[in-house]
């Protein structure tokens, strides 16, 4: 199911590669001493390196080179044990040094490769081109006076990430499904947070068409996108102009775009919006980083389990299906959550289906994060397992859940409190259902005829017993007394 | 004491330690002979107030027997050193009012051996020039007169702290050296100044002109003076990701003043066109010096020299473009207001930079501009590396180096050269040595016939400053050089 835009000339393929700008989680910036926390005072965390004071001088923070080489690993990607900083050059208010150091033409991280996963269950290979890092420039604030703007230094070198993905990516969906994976990987290593809305990842959009099995089309950049809905809408907006442009006889510039989310289209960035030339060259200040290889190693051998590796697990050792892997490992907690459901229910596929399906349902009802959860883990495990071992039925246990939530006592404690426990005992059952028969000659009669009644006789028979009756065997029961 | 003046440092040390005179006597003799050389404009900012206070800290820290390598020592700062309090304008209008809020690393470690600041010396714009006359604040002169009468140029950069030696306004100075901004000064002003190697002494602090090249050194009275200097101001610096992480030897007790059996090489490429006979025969009396000594003289080839000054023309002024980029007039230094930020930019960086300054950044931004970067700057990196190579292939032949210092004696303020690559051409000896990131030293070996002192430069082994200084010693007693 390819995904294509229709013009006027045909279908046309959409090409998309993204450049992701990932802020790197590290107690301190790429080449100073300051804070990195969010939100703080203006200006509060600027050391004389940050505001370029004369004579001040960069030093790496090792930290960070860790966190990109972990994310490098968690991309499937080369570890470059020479990598360069360079300097990108352009004057900007928010730009103390009037450059950006940065890592042209010798990247920490090589070539790549992660999986997607797609809504319909399939994967696809995306490949990286590269990882590098960088220094975050400040933020200018140009909205709260008229006539003047204000600078916060706060974010100025604060070390960045930037992913080059290769133009591998054909629709939007797939965008947003890499964005969504790169996120998981970035959090299951602890390297970013991930959080778009606060601005530790940001997305720029390469975007060309052509008409399928054509060469390339000239691309567009569009820049600074912060969320995933909108790269998918900027990619959808951008790939029709240029399908537009093209069958319209015009032709598509290689230009860097700004996405309008207000209009819902991109639009050419001013020419004095970006420089033309950033005359990069190799900072001086700093020596070529040699990682030894013993470095390189400890960072391996302390990596978590990836999600990809994790969901594979989930599908060979608890049996789940793709789809229920793939939701599950999304998130470390939850995966994590999961597991110690499983375990406490002695049960995963049920587990899965009852963290999926119930419990998500619930917290998303309460609008709660996993964490404020009120049933713990082992609590919806000891639910489970009273499903697993006949203690209660399903029915039942949809409200023993129900009242887990309101109390955030134990299962067992309420189905012991509340008699809830199943009836398996079958001459019990037995004499219920054949006073039921007794009751209703004209119901045995139809259901002879109409299969289908048969639910009438078993909602009559857990009435009778308050739902407490084993369905399994009220069923086997009604069927052999009613010769069905 | 009238003849306080008459010491060189290792005198004053022990003249100190005698109690002979304390380090507010000193002081003071030196404060009131910056007043009675102020004409010659070596110091941009006198600290007298300062000096006296850290001469009195100085005695009481002596008489309660904690004695620092520099204790009690007044000394003048090149105005490129950011020292705490004290306004430090790197020569530049644009720093004209800039008082840093931290102290260098180098003046640190001074200060922390003792060392009395008189002030802050004058110096080329950012240490750009070889006359001091593109100094913001005036041109500097030499002490030293010939039969003419006219003001001589103290050389540059560091053309205030070779003055102030020479005229015994301090007793010691700091200097940086990029291209030769230590040691043709210090030939120009008959005193002796060393650049240890690349990476010796920290750069933290330092304003930079080209990360790659400046170097932190001093100026005094003689070799021995260095020595103690040098030894107190270098060593690793964690600050400074160029520094070296490397054990500085007992500089002092290196000067044995045997070099029997030394090999001392005489590069044939120094031996330039139009180079005056004074020069020439000041070169061969070095040699029979040396000779005499027991030191074996070594005919050496070094076929690069030539490419030096214009190799060091291009990674010069490219690393300047980039450096100087953060004095934009938005956080500190001079800002000339405009109608928007460019013409901010524009008008400050107009206003506030002198003709010197402003070619070599447009210099620097051309040969780093897109389509001439391989062209100009990616080959004279690799020639700056084929001109190290050959300085370590001559090293496996050879101990050290001698040659002239300059290719003549100091010109006249009046009638310095007005084409910049004729003012270039002073630095031809000095220059592929910087390049190299070798020590080097220059020492007073004779007069010109016009009565003006001429230079001998010895270069070095990587990190060989002892054997430099050692080799030097033994020139310094064959040439009885008589100072000012």
């Amino acid at each position: 199911m390819t995904y294509t835009i229709k013009g006027n000339t045909g279908e046309w393929e959409v090409v998309i590669g993204l450049e992701v700008h990932a802020q790197v989680i590290s107690n301190s910036k790429l080449f100073s001493g300051s804070a990195t926390d969010f939100g703080a005072e203006p200006n509060s965390q600027v050391s004389f390196v940050d505001s370029a004071q004369p004579g001040m001088l960069p030093v790496v923070n090792k930290e960070c080179l860790r966190q990109a080489i972990r994310t490098g690993l968690g991309l499937n990607a080369e570890i470059n044990r020479y990598s360069v900083f360079d300097r990108k050059n352009y004057f900007y208010a928010d730009l103390p040094q009037g450059y950006q150091i940065s890592q042209l033409y010798h990247p920490i991280v090589g070539e790549g490769q992660i999986e997607i996963d797609l809504e319909d269950g399939s994967t696809r290979t995306i490949g990286i081109e590269r990882l590098h890092l960088e220094q975050d420039a400040g933020k200018s604030i140009h909205d709260l006076d008229p006539k003047r703007s204000f600078i916060d230094l706060n974010r100025c070198g604060v070390a960045l990430m930037e992913i080059v993905s290769r133009p591998d990516l054909r629709s939007p969906e797939e965008a947003g499904a890499y964005l969504r994976k790169l996120r998981t990987i970035f959090r299951y290593l602890g390297t970013c947070d991930g959080n778009m809305e606060e601005g530790s990842m940001r997305a720029d959009v390469n975007v060309s068409v052509r008409k399928p099995g054509d060469e390339f089309g000239t691309r567009t950049e569009t820049k600074n996108v912060n969320s995933i809905r909108f790269v998918m809408q900027a990619i959808e907006s951008e790939a029709l102009r240029q399908v537009k442009l093209v069958e319209s006889g015009g032709e598509v510039q290689q230009e860097t775009r700004l996405w309008d989310a207000g209009k819902g289209h991109t639009r050419p960035m001013r020419s004095k919006e970006f420089a033309h030339d950033y005359r990069y060259f190799p900072c001086p200040d700093l020596l070529p980083v040699n990682l030894p290889e013993s470095f390189v190693d400890a960072i391996k051998s302390d990596m978590p389990e990836l999600p990809d590796d994790k969901k594979k697990r989930f599908i060979n050792d608890y049996g789940l299906p793709a789809y229920d892997a793939g939701v599950l490992v999304a998130e470390r907690e939850t995966a994590a959550f999961y597991e110690q459901v499983a375990e406490a229910a002695g049960n995963a596929k049920l587990a899965a289906n009852w963290t999926m399906g119930d419990f998500f349902g619930a917290l998303n009802k309460a609008d709660i994060a996993l964490a404020d959860s009120p049933i713990s883990a082992r609590q919806l495990g000891g639910l489970i397992k009273l499903i697993a071992d006949d203690t209660i039925s399903g029915r039942i246990a949809k409200d023993v859940f129900e009242i887990m939530w309101e109390t955030g006592k134990d299962a067992e404690t309420i189905v012991e409190e509340k008699g809830l426990k199943q009836i398996t005992d079958t001459d019990e059952i037995e004499g219920i259902i054949d006073q039921i028969i007794a009751d209703n000659p004209a119901q045995v009669e139809k259901v002879k005829v109409n299969e289908k009644l048969l639910g009438w006789f078993v909602g009559q028979t857990m009435k009778a017993t308050g739902g407490k009756a084993n369905p399994g065997v009220v069923n086997k029961l009604l069927k052999d007394k009613l010769g069905l | 004491m009238s003849n306080a003046l008459d010491l060189t440092l290792a005198d004053a040390l022990s003249a100190l330690e005698k109690k002979e005179l304390s380090s507010v006597e000193l002081t003071e003799a030196y404060i009131a002979q910056m007043d009675a050389t102020r004409d010659l404009n070596a110091y941009i900012t006198e600290t007298p107030d300062i000096a006296l206070d850290m001469a009195k800290a100085s005695d009481a820290r002596r008489a309660a027997g904690d004695v620092g390598l520099m204790e009690g020592v007044p000394v003048g700062i090149k105005d490129l050193f950011c020292t705490e309090g004290t306004r430090t304008t790197a020569g530049s209008h644009i720093l004209e009012n800039f008082v840093p809020t931290y102290e260098s690393t180098v003046t640190t470690k001074l200060f922390s051996q003792g060392a009395v600041m008189l002030g802050k010396t004058n110096l080329d714009e950012f240490a750009m020039g070889s006359s001091n006359q593109t100094s913001y604040y005036g041109d500097c002169a030499s002490p030293w007169k010939a039969a003419d009468g006219k003001a001589r140029t103290p050389g540059g950069s560091s053309g205030g702290s070779a003055s102030a030696v020479a005229a015994k306004s301090a007793l010691a100075t700091t200097g940086t050296d990029t291209g030769g901004s230590i040691r043709q000064p210090a030939a120009f002003c008959g005193i002796t100044g060393i650049k240890p190697t690349y990476g010796r002494c920290s750069r933290w602090g330092v304003v930079a002109f080209a990360s790659s090249l400046d170097q932190p050194g001093c100026f005094g009275r003689t070799v021995e003076d260095n020595a103690i200097m040098l030894q107190a101001m270098a060593g690793y610096d964690p600050k400074d990701s160029t520094s070296i992480d490397r054990a500085v030897p007992d500089y002092r007790a290196q000067i044995t003043g045997d070099i029997k059996g030394k090999k001392i090489g005489i590069p044939k490429e120094y031996r330039v066109d139009g180079m005056p006979q004074e020069i020439e025969k000041l070169w061969q009396q070095g040699m029979d010096w040396l000779r005499d000594a027991g030191a074996e003289i070594v005919d050496i080839s070094l076929p690069l020299t030539d490419k030096a000054l214009p190799t060091y023309y291009i990674i010069a002024p490219a690393e300047a473009s980039s450096n100087l980029a953060r004095y934009d007039g938005v956080r500190y230094g001079l800002r000339v207001e405009g109608a928007d930020l460019d013409d901010m930019y524009a008008k400050t960086r107009g206003q506030g930079f002198g003709e010197e300054v402003k070619r070599r950044i447009m210099i620097g931004t051309y040969v780093l501009s897109a389509g001439y970067y391989d062209a100009y700057y990616n080959k004279a990196r690799r020639v700056r590396k084929m001109i190290l190579n050959e300085f370590l292939d001559v090293y496996n032949q050879v101990d050290a180096i001698l040659t002239p210092t300059t290719p003549s004696a100091a010109f006249t303020l009046d009638d310095a050269p007005t084409d910049p690559v004729t003012m270039y051409l002073n630095d031809v000896f000095t220059v592929p040595a910087s390049l190299a990131g070798l020590p080097g030293l220059s020492l007073p070996a004779g007069l010109s016939s016009e009565g003006l002192p001429l230079g001998l430069q010895v270069l070095g082994k990587p990190f060989e400053e002892g054997e430099v200084l050692n080799v030097a010693s033994v020139l310094e007693a064959a040439a009885g050089f008589q100072r000012l």
